[in-house]
């Protein structure tokens, strides 16, 4: 049975090219609309209404909010165009929102891919244990964002934690004040963000190295390949589609960070650990101004759709060659 | 698994480079297990033991009675964690696989343009839709509810669900389900009798898929179900951690309540999760 196991993850059918898009089999059929064809379109249509009206209308409904007065508990439909977006856009809690957004999306990105990555070659070196370390580094992936963040918490303490771990080594120079950095304090809260999430990348680039085949490897082998060069012109290549897939879902992560903020340090002093996410919520929740919370909302999903769409054209793409 | 090429010949340089990736593996081992030590062993400490200044030192014995404050004071939560995910994981993988079966085995004009824009859905950040669906819970009195938030997972559950049984379908060949058709099996028929029966790997994948990230869910808990009482472990825990009365045993303690259920199926299931992730890329 477990032969017949293709792919169940999403991420991963889309990273090896496989079919999560509109497939390549054209089959010649008649298109008869039989009495079983009516069912299952039937079946289906509670997921549609459900898919259109919680996502793509209320998506809609946000931006209809953004264009509206409603800035108090009361409800105020009256349209005033994009006043409220250029208020929220020139706004200097906005703008910091974009600086840490790019420090910590480079971050986050930089770090899952790097050690996902390593790791992955690390362990596609036939070795001893392989299941316990894999089980180890994915570990984090099924503990939740809340809970990763309680425990970095408590760890980047300035008085105890990591830096006292580095002073009993001899290493007190590098202590830190972590995510209470007025600076660069979004980039510490990105260590424990990629400490949840590496491991998953991790799985994604193991994927992909088993699928490159033995005889390849073997024959750059024969042809006197090192093992750097065949990293460097075999391997990488290969798995650039893995890469791509890595960078969307880590960077779709990051757009949309939550969690992990809110429990570790909030928006941080001076808004130095603020993203959009935890903006908004405080917009909508504590200041009741819902139509700037909305603006938000919508700038959110008009970034997540500069980075999704490209890639889902060009998986797509590669599908149909 | 996969036969590899044959060992290289012993040599000094090969002794090293196999020592240095054993080293860097066990010390990536020891960094991903840090955070985890640091919670147990802090949870396992009475408080007046939880000095800053020996943190990493374990516990002179074993204290539980930190667990027993943090379980008091989160215990509810955790019941209504579990009255939401169980339905909730359980609904929505049910219907990922009636989704799945029809967009793999009974495709129409347009299912695939459906597809996609199901798939796009999934991305896209919740914030997008926060305020209309808070919105349109209290309009049908669904705002604050157990229920409603069910009804929410469910939702937003459709089209990850929908593609991972859409994948596993896919390896199952056309034929058997002409077979069916000619053998007189309707659209139900077909599904209850040929797919269903073959298809408990995937609803071990998606249930364990689900159950993991319903359970871990922490802003759509947020922003339904806020009440202090009714909200999930997660939110809970937060606002347990987030109060600095609360003392750091304890504090540690309720992560590690919260974070039990998911690390014990984690640990149960994974190799079934790591198996169905690598085996799509595996030959042979």
């Amino acid at each position: 049975m477990d032969s017949t196991w293709k792919v169940e993850s999403i991420f991963l059918s889309m990273a090896i090219g496989q079919t999560s898009l509109p497939a390549t089999v054209h089959r010649v059929r008649k298109p008869r609309i039989n009495r079983d064809m009516l069912l299952a379109i039937l079946v289906i249509t509670p997921s549609i209404i459900a898919v259109a009206v919680f996502i793509y209308s209320f998506i809609a409904w946000t931006f209809w909010i953004s264009t509206v007065n409603w800035n108090t508990s009361v409800i105020d439909y009256t349209f005033v165009g994009l006043k409220n977006w250029t208020r929220m856009l020139s706004s200097s809690r906005f703008q910091i929102d974009l600086r840490n957004l790019a420090l910590y999306a480079g971050g986050f990105m930089l770090q899952c891919i790097v050690i996902g990555f390593l790791l992955a070659s690390l362990l596609d070196q036939r070795i001893k244990g392989e299941s316990v370390f894999r089980t180890i580094f994915i570990f984090p992936f099924a503990i939740s964002a809340v809970v990763t963040g309680v425990a970095w918490r408590w760890l980047m303490r300035p008085e105890t934690g990591i830096n006292l771990l580095f002073e009993s080594v001899g290493l007190g120079f590098l202590r830190s004040k972590w995510f209470a950095d007025p600076t660069w304090g979004i980039l510490f809260i990105t260590i424990a963000a990629s400490w949840q999430f590496s491991g998953y990348v991790m799985a994604l680039y193991l994927a992909g190295l088993r699928g490159i085949s033995n005889e390849i490897k073997e024959a750059a082998q024969i042809d006197g390949c090192n093992s750097w060069n065949l990293h460097r012109h075999i391997i990488i290549p290969m798995v650039a589609p893995v890469t791509l897939t890595a960078i969307v879902l880590t960077g779709m992560a990051s757009i949309r960070v939550f969690d992990i903020v809110t429990v570790m340090s909030g928006s941080g002093q001076a808004f130095s650990t603020d993203m959009f996410a935890f903006h908004m919520f405080e917009q909508m929740f504590t200041a009741s101004r819902f139509s700037l919370s909305a603006v938000i909302g919508a700038f959110m999903i008009i970034l997540s759709a500069f980075l999704l769409v490209p890639y889902l054209i060009s998986v797509r793409r590669e599908s149909e060659q | 698994m996969t036969q590899t090429t044959r060992a290289k010949p012993f040599s000094l340089q090969n002794l090293f480079s196999r020592f240095a990736i054993y080293a860097v593996l066990i010390a990536f081992a020891l960094y991903f297990l840090m955070p985890i030590y640091v919670l147990v062993i802090t949870a396992l400490k009475p408080y007046a033991d939880v000095s800053v200044a020996r943190m990493w030192e374990l516990p002179q014995g074993l204290y539980f009675e930190s667990f027993v404050v943090a379980w008091s004071k989160v215990a509810p939560n955790f019941r209504n964690s579990i009255l939401i995910t169980v339905p909730a994981a359980i609904i929505s993988s049910f219907i990922g696989s009636i989704n799945g079966y029809i967009f793999s085995k009974w495709r129409f004009r347009g299912s695939n343009i459906l597809f996609l824009l199901f798939l796009v859905g999934m991305f896209l950040p919740y914030q997008g839709v926060l305020i209309p669906m808070v919105l349109t819970l209290r309009s049908v009195g669904l705002y604050g509810k157990v229920v409603g938030l069910i009804f929410i997972h469910c939702v937003f559950g459709i089209p990850i669900t929908a593609l991972m049984f859409r994948s596993y379908y896919q390896g199952i060949p056309d034929e058997l389900v002409d077979a069916g058709k000619i053998d007189g099996c309707g659209f139900f028929g077909i599904y209850r009798y040929i797919l269903l029966p073959i298809a408990a790997p995937a609803f071990a994948v998606v249930l364990l898929w689900q159950f993991t990230s319903i359970w871990n869910d922490f802003i759509i808990g947020l922003v339904v179900l806020s009440n202090p009482t009714l909200a999930p472990v997660t939110v809970a825990v937060q606002n347990l951690t987030g109060s600095f009365t609360t003392e750091w045993n304890v504090q540690m303690a309720a992560a590690l309540i919260a974070a039990l259920p998911t690390i014990v199926v984690y640990l149960a299931l994974g190799k079934l999760f790591m198996r169905g992730l690598l085996a799509g890329s595996v030959k042979g």
